[in-house]
């Protein structure tokens, strides 16, 4: 009876994808296929290529800002030409300076490192990954990738207000935000943010629960959860992290909104501003920090577990052996996800938190070092002893986990209640979460593109280019963050404009020179890696082999270029995990391949 | 291998979990309201506010539009059309008076010089009830679906994945008003 009944199913599957498949064929117009396009792996080109152009935007405005930190003097004719009156005389405006570094933080964390890194790579690999021929709901998905579009629209015009965008920090702490007459960018530049931060949360939403519902779904057959790659495991606790996280976020700047337009004063209390008092009584601006690093900080995970995931795939593949420790790994991203949400308090040790609630914290801090290191050390016995080959993909995979363990070590002086009141809001801050979060996972991102570039456009990416864009990535980033962990342990602190009231910050003018000559050095490499990206998208080497990097898992079982629908046929059926390499003198194994008789156990 | 596809066929619709992975974060948006709620409450100059009895009418309303939907989704799955019809429009139209009535008590209560201005507590309220007004609303959107899908003549609907994926999100935020009621009326 059952397999009766099974059999009207899948029979029934299998029809309404060649009917799909058939229908796309002859209806697929230019606005359906590119731009309000349902497939998956065409929505992941859309956040790829909107993320890629959010970061040459937040990653020039770190290069405008960084020329005022590193030559606060100097005057850069140019610079007025381009920003006008925020540049008066050739010199970036203090105005500017803050809201350029506002912008900077906002949009590499939210649009290029959560949309453009989880958005592109959940939505080309959960599907072509655990075997499904599109996400749960494709519309839903589709609407996901253009509430993202109309946030980046609202966030970009912000930028072209008279009073200029918001200019708080990216934190967007009350009072600053909540008032009008705080500053300039608190006027309609905050509101612009605050309409496009709840649209982009709309779109992580709808993402996520797309994103869930897949894996635990639309799996084929015999895919069982251990058997998944771990960059599925990673994308699903991403996706379940931003689903919990993000509400919380939400109702956060539900109530910042009441506070800025309706007179409410949830975080505003006894007020001087310009000299006059304000009437607000009875609110706390700590509950603002409160809702927002309870998103905030497992947001640093949903930047950073995709890295986590797509390294550990592009390891194993390129190191030709079998990842170390598959239970360990999917146990540690399962413990990095319980622990993200019990660590927000450690952004706010200084707000006069209790100390001995703040204890409780340092602990549970510190506790993550347990998963990372068990991560670390599952990264390192997979590349031991292996055939390693030194792809783009691979090299950009080594430097995240060296970046990952230089900045997770400076995480734990910082995860400490006591050291933190020295360290808090110092450059030693931000070389911390720079390195381990934000580098880190640009170089996860860079990984993936690499690695799974030929499955997106039937080409190669010019691996000179990609050889130099490393080498010059990989320096550059330690030459620009290392040397700020000194500045930090000066006591520099963060989000200034100008140091040259302090007597003992002088001597740091010439290494905040040094950094600022390599940061612009790095951007310019960044826009050689974006030539190669779209140059090889039409004139790249084209890919004639189904599975150019002998990899097991299944988005290489598909055809070169795949259509909407992804497998031509059937589903293939799933028979062993993803890392069955050097297995029983074989290099590799498909997952599709059945399990023989006289197999050894993995 | 029979076993691995009648484990399959025996898995949730996709527009079920999606739901119910909604749930969750919705939960989630009014875990982290209450939390500030109770933070605020045991700070210094806490004044708290005392509900008119019309929610505990709007309570009432949404408990039985829980019955009537209930009785709905029974009905289409016995394909009692005619039944069915009724009970879906009895539960938008009891949707609509729930709204209606928050409003009314949130204007009765402004009356008492609740305001924005003038209590944090009740600001409180105001936008926690708004925000759970919303998604009724966005539920009676929903039933209105339903509604129009049930009486429309030109096409007939078998599966009852849409009436099942409705009557729990309606369910939710039945479930979700008892709470936040409740919690009003405890940390006060």
């Amino acid at each position: 009876m059952s397999i009766e009944t099974t059999h009207v199913h899948q029979s029934g599957v299998s029809h309404e994808a060649h009917h799909e498949v058939h229908h796309g064929h002859h209806h697929e117009t230019f606005l359906t296929k590119y731009v309000f396009s349902q497939d998956h792996k065409t929505i992941a080109k859309q956040f790829l290529i909107t993320g890629m152009f959010w970061a040459l935007v937040g990653g020039f405005f770190s290069v405008i800002f960084r020329l005022q930190l590193g030559f606060p003097d100097a005057k850069f004719p140019w610079l007025e030409d381009l920003l006008g009156e925020w540049a008066r005389g050739g010199q970036l405006q203090a105005e500017a300076y803050y809201a350029l570094v506002t912008m900077h933080g906002t949009v590499l964390v939210f649009f290029v490192l959560t949309a453009g890194l989880s958005g592109t790579f959940s939505n080309f690999l959960i599907p072509l990954q655990v075997g499904a021929r599109d996400m749960a709901s494709p519309f839903m998905n589709m609407l996901s990738y253009w509430f993202f579009f109309v946030a980046s629209i609202v966030m970009l015009s912000s930028l072209f207000v008279q009073t200029g965008p918001f200019s708080g920090g990216w934190t967007a702490y009350p009072p600053l935000s909540a008032l009008g007459q705080a500053s300039p960018g608190s006027k309609v530049g905050m509101d612009l943010w605050l309409v496009s931060m709840a649209l982009f949360v709309v779109s992580s939403l709808l993402g996520g629960l797309n994103y869930i519902a897949t894996v635990l779904n639309l799996r084929t057959k015999g895919m069982s959860m251990t058997r998944l790659p771990l960059t599925i495991w990673a994308f699903f606790f991403t996706a379940v992290l931003g689903v919990l996280s993000f509400p919380v976020l939400f109702s956060g700047f539900i109530l910042l909104i009441f506070d800025r337009h309706f007179g409410t004063s949830f975080y505003l209390s006894d007020i001087y501003i310009n000299g006059q008092a304000l009437p607000n009584e009875g609110g706390s601006a700590i509950l603002y920090q409160h809702l927002f690093w309870f998103l905030g900080h497992p947001e640093v995970y949903i930047i950073l577990l995709p890295a986590m995931g797509m390294v550990s795939e592009i390891l194993s593949v390129n190191s030709r052996k079998p990842i170390f420790g598959y239970m360990a790994m999917v146990g540690s991203l399962f413990a990095i996800a319980i622990l993200a949400f019990l660590v927000w308090a450690h952004h706010m040790f200084v707000t006069g938190l209790n100390p001995f609630l703040g204890a409780f914290f340092v602990l549970l801090t510190l506790l993550i070092a347990v998963p990372s290191a068990i991560k670390v050390f599952n990264w390192l016995t997979t590349i031991w002893k292996g055939n390693l080959r030194f792809t783009p993909a691979m090299l950009f995979a080594l430097g995240f986990v060296s970046l990952f363990i230089s900045g997770g070590l400076t995480g734990i002086f910082l995860g400490n209640s006591s050291l933190d009141i020295h360290l808090h809001d110092t450059y030693f801050v931000i070389a911390h979460f720079h390195i381990v979060m934000g580098v880190a996972s640009m170089f996860g991102m860079f990984a993936g593109i690499y690695h799974w570039f030929p499955k997106m456009y039937g080409r190669y990416l010019n691996n000179t280019l990609g050889y130099i864009h490393f080498w010059a990535t990989m320096i550059g980033a330690y030459l620009i963050f290392w040397p700020m962990h000194y500045e930090g342990l000066a006591g520099m602190p963060r989000r200034y404009y100008k140091y040259d009231i302090w007597e003992s910050f002088k001597q740091f003018g010439t290494l905040n020179q040094f950094i600022s000559v390599v940061a612009v050095i790095v951007f310019l490499v960044q826009i050689l890696f974006l030539l190669n990206f779209f140059y090889s998208i039409w004139k790249g080497r084209k890919v004639t082999t189904l599975n150019p990097w002998s990899a097991n898992t299944l988005e290489w079982t598909t055809p070169i270029n795949p259509g909407h629908g992804n497998w031509e046929g059937e589903i293939p059926e799933v028979h062993r995990w993803a890392y069955d390499y050097g297995k029983d003198g074989k290099e590799f194994i498909p997952q599709t391949t059945p399990v023989s008789a006289d197999e050894s156990k993995h | 291998m029979a076993q691995v596809m009648s484990e399959r066929n025996q898995k949730m619709h996709p527009h079920k979990f999606l739901l119910w992975v909604a749930i969750g974060s919705i939960t989630m948006m009014f875990a982290g309201f209450t939390s500030a709620y109770i933070v605020k409450s045991n700070q210094a100059g806490w004044v708290p506010v005392q509900l008119p009895k019309i929610f505990y009418l709007s309570t009432v309303l949404i408990l039985l539009s829980s019955g009537t939907i209930y009785l709905a989704q029974r009905m289409f799955k016995q394909r009692e059309m005619a039944k069915y019809r009724l009970l879906i429009t009895t539960t938008a139209l009891i949707g609509i008076a729930f709204v209606v009535t928050q409003l009314l008590g949130f204007s009765e209560l402004w009356a008492q010089n609740i305001t924005f201005k003038e209590s944090v507590a009740g600001s409180f309220f105001y936008v926690i009830a708004g925000v759970h007004g919303l998604h009724v609303a966005g539920g009676v959107v929903a039933l209105f679906v339903m509604f129009f899908r049930a009486f429309s003549t030109s096409t007939r609907y078998y599966s009852s994945t849409p009436v099942d994926v409705v009557s729990i999100y309606w369910h939710f935020v039945d479930i979700l008003w008892i709470y936040l009621f409740v919690f009003f009326l405890l940390v006060a």
